[in-house]
């Protein structure tokens, strides 16, 4: 830019550099790809910044004082109420996300390794429940769990239970279902992906050597598989501690979970502040925990070899 | 013996397999079977085939008003989306340049946030800019969302596209116009198309971004989400759940076929759901 001043030769220079630097690799890519950055950095980043902002700030009816305040941060981690929804989200989400791992593995694995040819048919069968909406699936466990529901009067039909029970719906029971039936196909997916890499030659190696089937696979595929483990943990476990739907559908009063205490911030208690630190809070501490569950599963990885 | 023996072989796998895949479909199910059914109450024994409440859904104006916001959403979402997909898939795929992978973590981040906490800091960010809340604010919404989804379809689709294939073109005297139309198009089609049908699926079925992003218009999954704090109303949402239900399922059937097309073309394996 500079060198525009200088006269006419270093000019042409210039401009021949400039070119250069336009056509090389990392430019184009940046130009490229920069509208879609601008568009994550314009809705993501600076929404979730706005949000950090606004959990030190406090809220008098319509007006926000921007002063500095960790009160909000107080209420969120010592109130009781907060502190039992925080808790009890983290319980569900981390349940949640032990069972659909749980639940999950055998599939993977079943797809991996027995799969043949219709591997491909297989994913798309157990995926494409997932693409019809949360809501409607959400509502589905309404109608099966209800009082009048599917399985109460199933249940009856067929002459198990004399009345319908209550126990069912409107409770962390219900929603700990209905997410693990939720996130089904998000578990499967990464462990798929990780049991596919598995070398098959390693697995030869280990009954060649003498192990039986079930050492084979504890000794070699599961500790090899432990990434897709750990990201299926975790695609679970971050999303569902922020679940909205199931709790206000089937979870009653006793399956409140803290999205419903947020949502109330932003809406009828209308506490914008309290509800950003409610969420920062819930944010830093699932990351917490996503980081103990890595941890935890890189420890037992470490174990079993 | 036999049977610890099958245990550790994995004899047991298909049964579970199957039973996992029933797991899966089952509670779908009913909502479909219950959209027929004369009864009121979704519940067991069914008590005769009725098409009425179907028949009573073009006689109910808030229905087609949201159907018909959830079509425009929709459709501005999926196209939006899958233009801002096709600049990052390419740039991601063909480039090599330093903060590529942080650039494609940021993007494919909306994955695994907690959408409420997404769908609040936007709300945030929106009336602090003084937009007001409509159909427009839940499309930018619905776009961010959309935009990781998109860029798995694309990047399945474009990775193994072979350059030369261009160069080749414009060797033999294409034009840029004509080898983009006649070379470059054919191959990336079908991942285009498929990007744009998931996206219109996702956008279609989405509530937590719609339901705190819009302002008095409602698409179909917050009109569904109304009537059903109404007990009585029930059966009236599980024919337009139905309906919701085929539709994804469709178009998500044919944006897989397309997917794998695209990927075949292209030599490639993966993508969304591998």
């Amino acid at each position: 830019m500079t060198a525009a001043a200088e006269g006419s030769p270093p000019l042409r220079m210039t401009r021949a550099r400039r070119n250069a630097l336009l056509q090389s690799e990392p430019v184009q890519g940046l130009a490229l790809i920069s509208p879609t950055l601008v568009y994550a950095l314009i809705l993501l980043v600076l929404p979730i910044l706005v949000v950090i902002a606004h959990s030190f700030w406090t809220q008098h009816y319509l007006t926000i004082d921007r002063s500095f305040t960790l009160e909000n941060y107080r209420i969120a981690l010592t109130e009781p109420i907060y502190r039992d929804l925080l808790w009890r989200s983290l319980y569900i989400s981390l349940t949640v996300s032990l069972l659909t791992v749980l639940l999950a593995y055998p599939i993977a694995y079943f797809i991996s390794f027995h799969g043949g040819r219709h591997k491909s048919l297989w994913l798309f069968l157990i995926t494409i429940p997932f693409w019809t909406s949360y809501l409607l699936r959400v509502m589905s466990w309404k109608v099966i769990l209800g009082y009048n529901g599917v399985l109460n009067s199933g249940l009856m039909g067929l002459g198990i239970i004399d009345e319908p029970s209550t126990a069912l719906l409107y409770n962390s029971s219900a929603v700990i279902i209905t997410l693990t039936h939720a996130w089904a196909a998000f578990a499967i997916l990464p462990i798929f992906v990780s049991l596919e890499k598995v070398d098959r030659t390693l697995v030869e190696a280990a009954k060649d050597l003498g192990d039986g089937p079930l050492r084979s696979f504890l000794r070699v595929t599961l500790p090899l598989s432990a990434p897709g483990v750990i990201s299926a943990a975790l695609i679970v476990m971050i999303p569902t501690v922020g679940d909205y739907v199931t709790p206000k559908l089937v979870g009653g009063k006793d399956g409140v979970m803290i999205a419903n205490a947020i949502q109330a911030q932003f809406g009828k208690a209308s506490n914008w502040p309290l509800g950003a630190a409610l969420s920062v809070t819930t944010m830093v501490i699932v990351t917490l925990m996503a980081g103990a569950t890595v941890l935890v599963i890189r420890a037992l990885q470490r174990l079993a070899r | 013996m036999t049977a610890v023996r099958r245990f550790l072989t994995g004899g047991w796998l298909p049964a579970y397999a199957f039973l996992y895949v029933v797991f899966l479909y089952l509670p779908v199910i009913f909502l479909p079977i219950f959209s027929i059914n004369t009864a009121a109450t979704p519940k067991f024994p069914l008590t005769g085939f009725t098409l009425h409440w179907y028949e009573d859904l073009p006689r109910t104006p808030a229905l087609l008003d949201a159907a018909w916001n959830s079509l425009i959403v929709g459709v501005s979402a999926a196209i939006l989306s899958t233009v801002l997909g096709i600049l990052a898939a390419r740039s991601i795929t063909r480039y090599r340049y330093p903060g590529r992978r942080a650039i494609n973590g940021l993007i494919m981040a909306p994955l695994v946030l907690p959408e409420v906490i997404v769908a609040i800091s936007m709300l945030l960010v929106m009336l602090q800019l003084g937009l007001s809340l409509s159909l427009f604010t839940v499309v930018l919404g619905h776009v961010l969302v959309c935009i990781p989804y998109s860029m798995t379809v694309l990047t399945s689709g474009f990775e193994g596209f072979d350059r030369s294939l261009e160069e080749a073109s414009a060797d033999l005297g294409e034009s840029a116009f004509g080898t983009f139309r006649r070379v470059t198009l054919p191959m990336v089609a079908p991942a285009i198309i498929s990007s744009l049908l998931v996206c219109f699926t996702i956008s279609l079925d989405e509530f937590i971004i719609a339901f705190f992003l819009t302002g008095t218009e409602a698409t179909l999954p917050i009109y569904i989400w109304g009537q059903l704090r109404f007990a009585a109303k029930l059966p009236g949402v599980l024919a337009p759940g139905t309906l919701l239900l085929v539709a994804s399922f469709l178009l998500m059937t044919i944006a897989e076929i397309l997917r794998r097309r695209a990927a075949r073309r292209t030599q490639n394996e993966g993508g969304l759901y591998a």
